[in-house]
């Protein structure tokens, strides 16, 4: 899953690709003149047919037979059309390399470093985003000039995955509604069992602290906020999104209320620490909620211990939690069976029953609300969805933190805060006048450049 | 590569590699034996440069592009990526890094020097002790990673020896305090090391001739006499060699900081940068760049390694036996 993924398979994946990637550029190049308006064999009567492959990022789903049962269920519908399944496992890397080629499958999900000035090159247009906006969500983020490329396979909301068991045994009967509390609730779990490590971070195993920067706009409920982001030069300025994130990261370390060392943390471990609820809170997606139950019914525990809250901060009031797509899936440009691929992803999409079985929200307008989110929904939080980049600056945000190497999706930006904040070499001020300096200077770069 | 022509009377197994008729075509046949080894070449010659040669020129094109690894077009920008990788500060601290790594390959040396010359001595068991040393050299990068991670955690293995001896004051996060991790992570390297540096002094004391030191015996030379004015002078051109390859290999550190730390706390290598700005930053421009830095500083490195250890060197001093191969001293 675009959310499990692991250091530790990065590290075998690496390997991985170097060598692929010289077996590829080697081969570059060769067929680039396949032409995108090959449509393969039709029948007469105009239904998909032919074979495709299926590229996913779920391997796990691939080994226990789901995928087979997906085929099946498929090829019910569409008798002409095979399909084949490879799950890769370091999907993001392996992709994004065989993509050099023409040959990475019919339909696969769309890397999420792939910038959108880039999708007419690789991804067949899916239709028009006006019109397939109606049927479907979060279409904004694959999108570019008026096309969909991509049609996210669920959807996850943001917050905070915790303990109830642990939080109620602490005496906190409310759910913290500004920084400030939270981190208060978080030092009285600490103070009523010494055990207990209140906010785990999963330094070490990196991606998960990419998650905080899933919480942008939800604070200010700013559906603009990141827009408005790449018309500023100062991004850390008391009171935004990325200010308020941060600050309570650095404080929530810099208090002593994560794990003692971070570079020994493990994900796996974590899940199980949440479980048994020797971790009171984790910043999460909403995706990780099943896990974590699973987690804590292998503990002994209830599976109703896990809980899900809003990030702690309010707009009049209400809570506001982002939602965003997951992996999106689109088409090869150079696919051979472009109507037997599309016939996938909308049978995908409709009816194989995928989102609803990993109880994340559906990626269509009218889907259901997955059983796990019936809390969070009660605490009356507000979905809000980033808006997407005006016309022309799609890759403006991507362009400008890469111009000032911050990684605003990287975990380096947060280890970096977090190792000053254990250490004191830097105070949250400090940290966010370097990473406005930076944001400027990235700014102008591409400001100059263009 | 004369032959006869009989073949009625050779046995049909070898008739039937043998081609017939010399006579005209045996010039054809000169040259078509002479291409033999080049065929034979062919294969291994088209893997190398497809699978080497071929990136390497890519990887210097594309270190003079800003090229994200999947943009179909590549603009050039110059020498530009070389001059981010000398002056943005961010890429100069994974030099400072480096630095901890070079110190640490002094006291590697120094250690090997010590156990090279004890273990070239008469020892008890001193097969296992080389087999002991050496072992560590033989176990995978990563697998030593993971096996330190676990023993460096906190109220691992390490610190429960620590307090088990009452040292409970010694105790520190081995990975996790900034002002240690560098350290932590060069003993790894030590530990990791020591055996091939081990290995290649005793290759070279071993081959220096015992006749030396029995004059030095009935001269009365002590043993660290026979070590300082014998051993020492007669191995130098491997101790000056392992200097040189510890500049290198300082430079090329990776899998023990990438997997116990990933290259957070400030413990991040110039290798570790490389990879992550080419598949983190998606800059892949920048990362061939460091990528051919690094190549150029192996290549002035072997260089001087081939000036410092030359075949003259051997004949220059006929009373000495040419070094032994290193690999000739691990059995």
């Amino acid at each position: 899953m675009f959310t499990r993924s692991t250091r530790r398979l990065r590290v075998a994946g690496i390997a991985a690709i170097a060598a692929a990637s010289m077996v590829l550029t080697a081969c570059g190049g060769a067929s680039s003149a396949s032409s995108s308006d090959a449509s393969g064999s039709q029948p007469a009567d105009g239904a998909p047919s032919g074979s495709i492959t299926v590229l996913t990022w779920r391997t796990d789903l691939v080994e226990d037979g789901t995928f087979d049962t997906y085929k099946q269920e498929f090829q019910a519908k569409y008798p002409d059309v095979d399909v084949e399944f490879e799950g890769i496992t370091d999907y993001e890397g392996e992709v994004r390399t065989r993509m050099n080629t023409d040959d990475y499958g019919d339909v696969l999900a769309i890397p999420a470093t792939v910038t959108p000035d880039q999708f007419p090159h690789f991804f067949e247009p899916l239709g028009d985003l006006a019109e397939l906006k109606t049927q479907y969500r979060w279409l904004d983020d694959k999108s570019y000039q008026g096309k969909s490329y991509g049609i996210p396979v669920n959807g996850n909301v943001n917050g905070v995955v915790y303990n109830k068991r642990v939080w109620d045994e602490a005496g906190i009967t409310e759910l913290p509604t500004t920084p400030e509390q939270f981190l208060t609730d978080l030092a009285t779990i600490k103070q009523s069992s010494a055990d207990v490590t209140p906010l785990y971070t999963n330094y070490k195993d990196g991606w998960p602290l990419t998650k905080w920067e899933d919480f942008r706009g939800g604070i200010t409920a700013d559906a603009d906020y990141v827009n408005e982001m790449t018309q500023t030069d100062e991004p850390w300025t008391a009171g935004t999104d990325h200010y308020v994130i941060d600050s309570l990261l650095y404080d929530a370390v810099s208090q002593k209320l994560t794990e003692d060392d971070p570079t020994s943390t493990n994900w796996e471990l974590s899940k199980t620490k949440m479980g048994d609820g020797t971790v009171a809170a984790m910043m999460l997606g909403s995706w990780a909620i099943p896990q974590m139950q699973k987690a804590a019914q292998e503990a002994g525990h209830d599976a109703a211990d896990i809980g899900y809250m809003p990030f702690p901060a309010q707009v009049d009031g209400k809570f506001h939690a982002m939602t965003g797509g997951d992996y999106n899936l689109a088409i090869n440009v150079h696919s051979q069976n472009k109507p037997a691929a599309r016939a996938w992803i909308d049978w995908f999409n409709h009816e194989s029953g995928y989102s609803e079985s990993q109880e994340g929200l559906s990626p269509l307008i009218d889907g259901p609300v997955p059983a796990t989110l019936k809390d969070f929904e009660a605490t009356g939080v507000q979905y809000l969805t980033l808006n997407p980049a005006p016309a022309g600056k799609e890759s403006l945000l991507g362009d400008i933190d890469k111009a000032a190497e911050i990684g605003l999706t990287s975990p380096d930006y947060r280890q970096k805060i977090i190792d000053a904040a254990r250490t004191g070499s830097q105070s949250a001020q400090a940290i966010f006048d370097d990473l406005n300096a930076r944001w400027a200077q990235g700014r102008a770069k591409i400001e100059s450049g263009s | 590569m004369t032959t006869t022509t009989a073949p009625v009377t050779r046995p049909a197994l070898l008739s039937r590699f043998r081609r017939p008729a010399p006579g005209p075509g045996a010039g054809r046949r000169g040259l078509r034996a002479g291409l033999t080894p080049y065929l034979f070449l062919v294969v291994p010659l088209a893997f190398l440069i497809v699978l080497t040669y071929v990136p390497v020129v890519n990887m210097f094109w594309y270190s003079f592009t800003d090229w994200d690894g999947l943009d179909p077009t590549k603009n050039l920008v110059g020498l530009q990526n070389y001059r981010d990788v000398f002056t943005q500060p961010d890429n100069l601290r994974v030099f400072y890094v480096s630095l901890y790594y070079f110190a640490a390959s002094f006291l590697q040396m120094a250690l090997a020097l010590y156990f090279a010359t004890l273990l070239s001595f008469k020892v008890r068991f001193r097969s296992m002790w080389k087999g002991i040393l050496f072992f560590p050299y033989l176990i995978n990068g990563v697998a030593i990673a993971l096996i330190f991670t676990n023993f460096l955690k906190p109220d691992g293995g390490l610190d429960v020896l620590l307090s088990g001896l009452g040292l409970d004051s010694w105790i520190r996060q081995w990975t996790g305090d900034p002002a240690v991790v560098n350290y932590t992570l060069a003993s790894v390297s030590v530990w990791r090391y020591l055996g091939l540096n081990f290995v290649l002094f005793l290759g070279a004391i071993q081959s220096i001739p015992n006749d030396q030191y029995e004059a030095a015996d009935l001269d009365g030379a002590s043993k660290w006499q026979q070590f300082w004015f014998i051993i020492l002078p007669s191995i130098k051109p491997i101790v000056g060699l392992s200097v040189i390859l510890a500049i290198s290999g300082s430079l090329a550190v990776f899998e023990i900081p990438f997997i116990m730390t990933g290259g957070a706390n400030g413990s991040e290598t110039f290798v570790i940068r490389t990879v992550n700005m080419a598949f983190e930053f998606n800059k892949v421009g920048l990362a061939s760049a460091m990528a051919v830095v690094l190549l150029v500083v192996v290549l002035i490195v072997t260089w001087i390694q081939r000036r410092l250890v030359p075949e003259e060197e051997r004949a220059a001093k006929p009373a000495k036996q040419a070094p032994a191969e290193p690999t000739g001293a691990t059995s």
